[in-house]
């Protein structure tokens, strides 16, 4: 990594920090949804998301789940919520939308495999 | 290897034996400043000798993986490595075009390692694939297996004549994009060729492929068109890439460009099946023969792979 590159990544982390700082409840990325709050899946599969575009209500929690033998990330393009870790197969990963706004996110290791999430 | 169609229900030891026929990796012979590639394990004896030098290049170890074709990973690395160390002479040094793991977890490069160390291979050149990535944008890698001549990761070092140039294009990956090399990487680049004469034999390699073989599964670099437009100027330049776990082969102008099979699995070719994934949708017994026969075509039926157009798959 150069040193701009690093220094990059170091002011996302920052403003990601700051970010959460500001806005705590603008999203939640976690592997169980909170009680009440209705789930949406997202299959990966055959190296593309399933469906590619999903539109939810606001405070949805949305799960993908690895239906490939390779594994995938799900990264959020500008960094709007967490990436998940590298999800092997059957492995699943959840987010909580509780913000509206266009959600575009990709696999960090295939990023032709591109999705969105529409929060209302 | 020899009758292999005789015996499809050969068991494990045998299936392994393919595996490393099939998957072992890629002696390259540099003769006059062109690079002449061969299967490793082909009986290389004779046409090594006119060579000024020789190294080997594997690839997509996938350290880690234990599905359908493969369960074990490690005994074919292990065995192409063997492979390695079985030339008549001794190849200069090793190349692993990436994706030494298959999810960048530390135990999975531990592994690794020990496979190398064990086989005494010599002297091994690394480039990340985007499993080796991870999580941490290769710092794990780079620690490990860098070569510590650029912050980016990337370098070049001379051997026999030869300049070789390691890039890295796995990295700042974006959405919708493909592999990337990124404007640090390529100014680097410039400012590293700018001083060779145009008679320098190059050896560039990378992860995913630089050229766009099938940019739908991902299998090209964004930004790879300006590096060849580095390359364009000298008289004999290999590119050398991993990524799609089988051989293709291109000529463009003085530029020749290579991908190597995996030390693990094989995928499918180009648009062949809904995606890039382990080619998984036969059982072990017609993988055999599967591979069998892609390995017989390609070590008996051409002697040497010198540097054609002709596309191997």
């Amino acid at each position: 990594m150069t040193a701009v590159a690093a220094l990059r990544a170091v002011c996302t982390l920052m403003v990601m920090v700051a970010l959460c700082g500001m806005d705590r409840s603008a999203v939640a990325a976690d592997a169980s949804p909170p009680k009440g709050v209705k789930v949406y899946q997202v299959d990966i599969r055959n190296f593309a998301f399933a469906p590619k575009a999903l539109t939810v209500p606001q405070g949805a929690h949305v799960v993908w789940t690895n239906r490939d033998e390779e594994p995938h990330v799900v990264t959020s393009a500008g960094s709007l919520f967490a990436s998940s870790k590298a999800l092997d197969t059957s492995d699943s990963y959840g987010v909580t939308f509780s913000k509206p706004g266009t959600y575009t996110y990709y696999c960090s290791i295939h990023p032709m495999m591109v999705g969105t999430i529409i929060v209302q | 290897m020899q009758d292999i169609h005789d015996h499809p229900a050969g068991g494990r030891r045998q299936f392994l034996k393919c595996m490393a026929w099939a998957g072992a990796g890629t002696l390259w012979l540099m003769k006059s400043g062109v690079l002449h590639a061969q299967p490793l394990g082909a009986g290389t004896s004779g046409t090594a000798k006119d060579a000024s030098f020789s190294f080997v290049q594997i690839s997509d170890s996938h350290i880690g993986f234990h599905k359908a074709p493969n369960m074990d990973v490690a005994a074919t690395l292990r065995q192409s490595l063997a492979l390695i160390n079985a030339q008549g002479s001794r190849p200069a040094f090793v190349l692993h075009t990436g994706d030494l793991t298959h999810l960048s977890k530390p135990e999975e490069f531990d592994t690794l390692s020990g496979l190398m160390q064990e086989a005494h291979v010599g002297r091994t050149f690394y480039v990340p694939g985007e499993h080796d990535v991870i999580g941490d944008n290769g710092a794990e890698f780079f620690r490990r297996f860098g070569e510590r001549q650029q912050a980016g990761g990337w370098y070049s070092f001379d051997q026999g004549g030869v300049h070789f140039v390691g890039l890295i294009n796995v990295l700042n990956l974006r959405a919708g994009g493909l592999g990337s090399l990124g404007v640090d990487q390529l100014a680097w680049l410039k400012n590293d060729l700018a001083g060779l004469s145009p008679d320098t034999p190059l050896v560039v390699f990378a992860h995913m492929p630089l050229w766009p073989l099938y940019p739908s599964w991902g299998w090209g670099t964004d930004d790879s068109a300006e590096a060849l437009s580095y390359l364009r100027r000298f008289g004999s330049v290999s590119v050398l890439n991993g990524h799609i776990h089988q051989i293709q082969q291109k000529v463009e102008g003085t530029i020749t460009f290579y991908t190597a099979r995996s030390t693990a699995y094989p995928q499918p070719p180009p648009g062949v099946g809904p995606g890039p994934g382990p080619l998984q949708s036969v059982t072990a017994d017609a993988l055999h023969r599967y591979l069998g026969i892609r390995d017989v075509r390609h070590v008996r039926g051409v002697d040497a792979l010198a540097v054609t157009d002709e596309v191997l798959s």
